[in-house]
């Protein structure tokens, strides 16, 4: 008993300053990391591909949603309003500009005055630049997909807004005339987005005339695939070039060292 | 008359600064007016003089961005000039989110919601210095500028300049915070821009310079004080206000009957101590 007295007197006393200040920052360490998770789950979230349309010369949307600081001088400097900022409601990149090109297309001005402005190089002028001067043709926001289903020039209905619309129609659009089977006697007047010259500007999408736009934009990343390493286009020069750096991978398969017919001596224990 | 303006010429000031900085915001977006364009992450000031968040830019550095020259121009304009005229200048005097957790303030001590007792402020005000670091581990792991995304100043303020969306509810979270469960909470214990700030604000020029010849000890300074831990020296010592924590609102030299605090500068105020 006496030698227990003392024991408890010391539990007593208040902690010391060095095991408090310990626990101050392991308390203070453990907060930081509750509250990291929940707030980098909310980030991962909240900047997730969300199919936007970003001005034109943005930088790749990794690099954009790292770089662009959320101003609005980009939205300030656009004349047709085409520009919005995300806020909250929106389900986008808060902050980030964007637009909706059947709301409000990109009229793709020819002094591109949403992208100088822009403080960060978010907005990347070298990118609609071409021999010093600003080309806004070379922008690209997007790519312009057409849902033969619903569009009704691919029924046979005569209509050509979208290439009529497209400020680079020609190049971007062109209208292909098919013969049309089911009558026999009319054409079709298909229209057909060339990706590679297509800036992805939206007007065609505002001037479609269906209930819901049989031609829309899509970032490019979505609405294009990919060939891979393991196709070439065996006639064209520049295509072939791809070779000069392939690799050759070469599989092997191990032979098995019995004889086939002993397959057929091993009382079939193999099929089961 | 006079009265109330010597009562209250620094709130009616920065009331005005703060309204007066939103409204040519809101402006230059609706009407295209050039003095202040942009909002309070990036602006440019009459189409020639950039100014940006350097907080925002530190966080872009952490996440990897490419800096850009135009916005480091503007992270030196506005880092020189939070370090004359003190670093939390902006969350007094410019920030909007001040309007609404000052308003909760007021609401707090007219209520008496102070008075309740057995409420202790469960908090340390060097939480906001956590989330400062936090947001730049954040930014460095997430690869974009954490706070930004959650930041309900920028959210408000972009808000007002460019379409609140439910932006407004973020105003209405800060204010029942403030009122109800932590006072000062925001702006005095959470806010990583103001923890920013009141690191930078350690150097500034502009200091509040206490006189206790003067001071009666009536203690009005510390009962509005946003930030009362910065006013130890009240009745003690004749000393100028340095911690970076201080705002520079001025609420205390207004509230002061007895001519016991005032604005001076750093090195003027060291001077006259030396000179005495």
């Amino acid at each position: 008993m006496s030698e227990n007295r003392p024991k408890k007197m010391k539990n007593k006393q208040p902690l010391s300053d060095r095991r408090k200040f310990i626990l101050n920052m392991a308390r203070g360490v453990g907060l930081a990391t509750i509250s990291g998770f929940i707030w980098s789950a909310y980030i991962d979230e909240a900047t997730a591909s969300q199919l936007l349309l970003r001005p034109p010369g943005a930088i790749k949307e990794d690099d954009f949603l790292k770089t662009c600081i959320k101003c609005g001088l980009c939205v300030e400097a656009c004349p047709y309003d085409t520009l919005l900022l995300a806020k909250p409601g929106d389900h986008k990149p808060l902050g980030t500009p964007y637009f909706v090109p059947r709301e409000v297309p990109c009229y793709m001005c020819p002094d591109i005055p949403c992208v100088p402005v822009c403080p960060t190089g978010a907005l990347d002028e070298s990118s609609v630049t071409t021999d010093d001067k600003l080309d806004i043709n070379i922008a690209d926001m997007g790519l312009a997909i057409i849902d033969k289903e619903s569009c009704i020039a691919f029924w046979g209905i005569q209509c050509d807004a979208c290439y009529r619309a497209c400020p680079i129609l020609g190049s971007a659009i062109t209208v292909e005339y098919i013969k049309n089977e089911r009558t026999g006697k009319h054409a079709f007047l298909r229209p057909v987005i060339h990706a590679d010259a297509c800036t992805g500007c939206g007007l065609c999408e505002h001037a479609c005339v269906t209930e819901k736009p049989a031609i829309f934009v899509l970032p490019r990343e979505t609405a294009t695939g990919k060939a891979g390493d393991y196709y070439i286009k065996g006639w064209d020069k520049n295509d072939e070039k791809r070779l000069e750096n392939a690799k050759e991978i070469k599989t092997t398969t191990e032979l098995s060292k019995e004889s086939a017919i002993d397959s057929l001596n091993n009382n079939l224990e193999d099929l089961y | 008359m006079a009265k109330l303006w010597n009562n209250y010429r620094y709130l009616i000031l920065r009331r005005f600064t703060q309204i007066s900085i939103l409204v040519l915001y809101f402006g230059a977006n609706a009407w295209g007016w050039t003095m202040l364009m942009g909002n309070l992450s990036s602006s440019k000031i009459f189409n020639v003089i950039p100014m940006s968040d350097p907080y925002a830019a530190l966080q872009m550095l952490f996440a990897g961005a490419a800096m850009a020259t135009d916005l480091l121009i503007g992270v030196a304009v506005a880092t020189v000039f939070y370090l004359l005229i003190g670093g939390r200048a902006f969350c007094s005097w410019v920030c909007p989110i001040n309007m609404v957790t000052d308003l909760a303030n007021f609401t707090r001590r007219k209520i008496g919601m102070d008075k309740i007792k057995g409420v202790k402020q469960p908090a340390s005000r060097n939480i906001r210095y956590w989330v400062l670091a936090l947001s730049l581990i954040l930014s460095y792991l997430l690869g974009v500028a954490a706070f930004e995304f959650v930041s309900p100043i920028s959210m408000v303020h972009r808000g007002i300049v460019f379409g609140l969306g439910f932006g407004w509810s973020v105003m209405v979270i800060i204010f029942l915070f403030d009122l109800f469960v932590l006072k000062n909470g925001w702006c005095g214990h959470i806010c990583p821009l103001g923890g920013f700030y009141s690191l930078l604000g350690k150097f500034s020029l502009i200091r509040v310079q206490h006189n206790e010849e003067n001071c009666t000890l009536c203690m009005k300074c510390k009962n509005v004080c946003p930030e009362n831990q910065v006013l130890h020296m009240i009745g003690k010592e004749s000393l100028p206000v340095l911690s970076g924590e201080c705002t520079n609102c001025a609420r205390c030299i207004e509230v002061c009957d007895d001519d016991a605090l005032e604005f001076s500068i750093r090195n003027m105020a060291k001077k006259k101590k030396t000179g005495e």
